[in-house]
């Protein structure tokens, strides 16, 4: 009988795995794709949406399209997993079964979690970027914004791609600048972490940065509470931050049905994963991909990219009774937009920190550094999602692996 | 690594202060780390959350963060901020002899 391998979510991770197995096996296994839109949203590009930088419908394709010719592509939801006899039930009522199974779900955000965080106020003058109709109100009222305090708060780790938070406040520098009115608006970026970013030597940076650009930081600032109506955001320690426009990344959980599903997540419903093979704690037909997974990794598109040739390998090797492969390194690599046309790059892994350099190798693109070729590469890298990453084709000279080869490493 | 001594015994921790091996740690130590993060009197409430720390560390290789404790401990994040009023995960980590949890990346 044809194996059959079910891929729940058609977002990065779940697209760019269907396509790579579906290389692999041409057709001698039946590849499933799960997901309750037909959206597939580019998500690095939904910072732009708020500073009038893209358009948001151009960020958006269907997901079916982005799937090899022969993947199969269901539109539902998923009402729940059983593990036990392996099979998926449906919100649309259908249950599929599986010999292998790919969560790929990502991580959905979860701003009820904050006390009157969706109370008076949300998406009137409490906004997020984090999904496509919050930027695209948060544009009008960044249009309409003249002058005042505009505090950015991160609620609490994880959240998808930590850097995003930072890069809206260097474009909301860069934005209010053009508009001639930068004296008058009061930045302040408030964050549960203890500098402005994880990992040492790139906090110091962009501390360093935000600083120059006279963004305010409020460190280990832990929001108890966001009051719209009063314009404050509390922390449980009772410090409070007033503010007249509030961008707050909501907490993140993953999907719904990882809770409704015995055994498969942890509290907060993403699913415990080896870090190095990608196969979930829970069963061992069970793959994990992205967002979904408890990784100490960043959340982040990169890495799903990176853990696809690992995950793929895996798979087959399951199938055919082999031993996994345990070389994923947490891979990660970022572009960070610090506004004026220019980016920083950043590279890492589980164990190694950004450090200065150039990527992939001594001649590439500077690392931990501001330069216009970071930018030009993140406004190129769009056209990569789509027509290389999404694919499964593999970006010559980019390989799973963090590189080490341009690094200046201690 | 720095060496510190607690309740008579040399203990390595690390620059933060967090100890470096789990295994040096005693209960009788936790009152003493705990007047240093200035909360004068170990209730049955931190008790609880401290052996919770070593549970999950011992299970999971690092300590939980402010909101996985909020859902799994039996302590609500608004209590754990009043029994560690400088942060909960990072001084329930420090009492409870456990490595500076991982929590964000």
């Amino acid at each position: 009988m044809t194996k059959r391998i079910l891929i729940l979510g058609g977002g990065t991770g779940g697209t760019l795995t269907a396509n790579r197995l579906h290389k692999k096996y041409r057709g001698r296994i039946d590849i499933t794709v799960v997901d309750e839109n037909n959206d597939h949203v580019y998500q690095p590009g939904l910072l732009f949406v708020p500073f009038g930088l893209t358009q948001s419908e151009d960020l958006v394709r269907p997901r079916k399209r982005q799937l090899r010719r022969g993947v199969n592509f269901v539109e539902s939801g998923v009402e729940s997993v059983d593990i036990e006899s392996r099979a998926v039930t449906l919100a649309n009522g259908d249950v599929l079964g599986y010999d292998v199974l790919v969560i790929a779900t990502g991580a959905r955000l979860v701003p009820d979690e904050t006390e009157g965080l969706t109370g008076p106020g949300w998406n009137e003058k409490v906004f997020t970027f984090y999904d496509l109709e919050g930027a695209r109100s948060l544009e009008e009222a960044l249009d309409d914004f003249d002058g005042g305090r505009l505090v950015v708060n991160v609620v609490d780790m994880p959240i998808k791609c930590p850097v995003a938070p930072l890069e809206f406040c260097f474009l909301a520098d860069w934005y209010f600048h053009e508009r001639g009115i930068r004296d008058q608006v009061e930045l302040t970026y408030v964050t549960p972490l203890d500098g402005a970013f994880t990992k040492p030597r790139a906090s110091e940076l962009l501390g360093g940065m935000l600083d120059e650009r006279g963004i305010h930081v409020i460190t280990d600032f832990n929001t108890g509470e966001v009051d719209g109506a009063a314009g404050t955001i509390v922390g449980f320690d009772g410090r409070e931050v007033e503010f007249d426009l509030a961008v707050v990344v909501p907490v993140h959980s993953g999907a719904e049905y990882v809770g409704r599903s015995p055994g498969l997540g942890d509290a907060l419903d993403f699913v415990e994963t080896d870090p190095h093979t990608l196969q979930s704690q829970a069963a061992p037909e069970v793959f994990v991909i992205g967002d979904a997974a408890n990784l100490p990794a960043s959340k982040a598109g990169s890495v799903s990219h990176f853990e696809g040739e690992v995950l793929v390998e895996n798979i087959v090797r399951f199938l055919a009774g082999d031993e996994l492969d345990s070389s994923f390194d947490g891979h990660a690599n970022c572009f960070i937009e610090t506004g004026f046309d220019k980016a920083l790059l950043i590279d890492f892994n589980y164990e190694q920190e950004p450090v200065d350099g150039h990527y992939p190798t001594a001649v590439g693109l500077p690392l931990l550094k501001e330069s216009r070729l970071n930018h030009l590469g993140k406004l190129m890298f769009q056209w990569f999602y789509w027509h290389s990453l999404l694919p499964g084709r593999d970006i010559p000279g980019i390989g799973a692996a963090m590189p080490t080869a341009g690094k200046h490493l201690d | 690594m720095p060496t510190t001594t607690i309740a008579e015994v040399a203990v390595e921790v690390t620059d933060d202060g967090f100890f470096v091996d789990p295994d040096q740690w005693t209960e009788d130590m936790a009152p003493i780390l705990a007047a240093e993060a200035e909360i004068p009197e170990l209730t049955d409430r931190h008790w609880q959350v401290i052996r919770f720390m070593r549970d999950e560390y011992f299970a999971k290789g690092t300590g939980p963060t402010v909101r996985m404790l909020g859902k799994t401990s039996g302590v609500s994040v608004k209590e754990l901020y009043q029994l560690f009023p400088m942060g909960p995960a990072k001084t329930a980590a420090l009492l409870a002899g456990i490595p500076k949890p991982r929590g964000c990346i």
